[in-house]
C-alpha cells in the first residue's frame, strides 16, 4: 500500500501532499502521524498542499481529522501552501477546517510551530518556579 | 480520479479562469464521489458549451443507486446519512452557475452542473 512519507524536522513533522489521495492512503496517514507524534514528540505538523490543485470535502474531512487527534496528542497542526484558488473555492465550499491552523507556506509555519514550543517552554518554567 | 482531469481540460478550453476551473473540478470532483459513495458507481458525461459568444461546461453525473428521498434535506450544508461532512451537494450547487438534480427512490440518482465563462 502507497504511504506518504512524513519527515522530522525538529519539534515538527512534515508532510507534503502531491496528488489525489485514495481512502486507505488517508487512513493510513493519519495512523502513520499519530504514532509518530508520540514517538517523536513532536510539537506540531507542518503539512504542505501547494501542489494540490483541488481541496474537496474529502481532503479537508482528512485535515481536520488529522488536527483533531493530533490536538489529542498535543501538537498542532498547520496546513502551509494553500492555492489562492484553493482558498475561495474552500470559502464557497462552506468547508471551514476548524483546529487547523494556516500558514503561506512551510517556513512560516514552521516559525508558528517553534514560537508554540518557545511558549511552552516558557509556561513549563514559571509553572515549576510556583512550587 | 480521471473526471477532474478531462473537467479541467473542458474548463480550459471553455476559457474559464484559474478559480472558475477550480471551482467546477471541485464540484465534479464532489458529485463523482457522491455518485461511487452513495450511488453505488454510476457514470459522469462532459459538455462543452456554446451559446452565443458564450463558452461554458456541463457534467452530468448519473447512477442506478438508492436514490435520495428528501432532496431539500440532502442539499443542506451538513446533512449527510454517512460518516461525510455533508458539504459535497451544497458545496457543488454553491460553486456551480447551473444546478439541478432528478432522483427517484430505488431508481437512481442524476445530478447535472454548468459553469460557463
Ligand atoms: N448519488 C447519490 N445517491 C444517493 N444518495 C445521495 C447521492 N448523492 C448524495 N446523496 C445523499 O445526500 C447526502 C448529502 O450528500 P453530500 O455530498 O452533501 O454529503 P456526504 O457525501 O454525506 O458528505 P461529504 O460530501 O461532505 O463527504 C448524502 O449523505 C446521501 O445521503
Ligand atoms: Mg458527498
Amino acid at each position: 500500500m502507497d504511504r506518504i512519507p512524513i519527515l522530522k524536522i525538529g519539534a515538527a513533522l512534515l508532510v507534503t501532499i502531491q496528488v489525489d489521495l485514495h481512502d486507505s492512503v488517508a487512513m493510513a496517514l493519519e495512523e502513520d502521524l499519530s504514532n509518530m507524534i508520540v514517538k517523536a514528540g513532536a510539537k506540531g505538523v507542518l503539512i504542505d498542499i501547494s501542489a494540490l490543485e483541488i481541496v474537496d470535502s474529502f481532503i479537508g474531512r482528512m485535515l481536520a481529522n488529522i488536527a483533531g487527534v493530533a490536538r489529542m496528542l498535543d501538537a498542532d497542526t498547520v496546513v502551509v501552501g494553500m492555492r489562492p484558488a484553493v482558498a475561495i473555492t474552500l470559502v464557497e465550499l462552506g468547508l471551514s477546517l476548524p483546529g487547523v491552523k494556516t500558514a503561506l507556506n512551510a517556513e512560516r509555519g514552521m516559525a508558528l510551530i517553534q514560537r508554540r514550543v518557545a511558549e511552552s517552554g516558557l509556561e513549563a518554567d514559571h509553572a515549576a518556579g510556583e512550587f | 480520479m480521471r473526471i477532474r482531469q478531462i473537467v479541467r481540460a473542458a474548463a480550459l478550453e471553455a476559457g474559464l479562469s484559474l478559480v472558475d476551473q477550480t471551482k467546477i473540478i471541485t464540484a465534479a470532483s464532489e458529485l463523482a464521489r457522491n455518485t461511487l459513495d452513495h450511488g453505488g458507481g454510476g457514470h459522469a458525461s462532459i459538455e462543452r458549451l456554446q451559446e452565443g459568444g458564450r463558452r461554458g461546461v456541463r457534467i452530468v453525473f448519473e447512477d442506478t443507486g438508492p436514490g435520495i428521498p428528501d432532496v431539500d434535506a440532502a442539499l443542506r450544508p451538513g446533512f449527510t446519512t454517512g460518516r461525510g461532512m455533508g458539504l459535497g451537494l451544497s458545496g457543488a450547487r454553491q460553486l456551480s452557475n447551473e444546478f439541478s438534480i432528478a432522483t427517484e427512490v430505488g431508481r437512481g440518482t442524476r445530478v447535472t452542473i454548468a459553469r460557463w465563462k
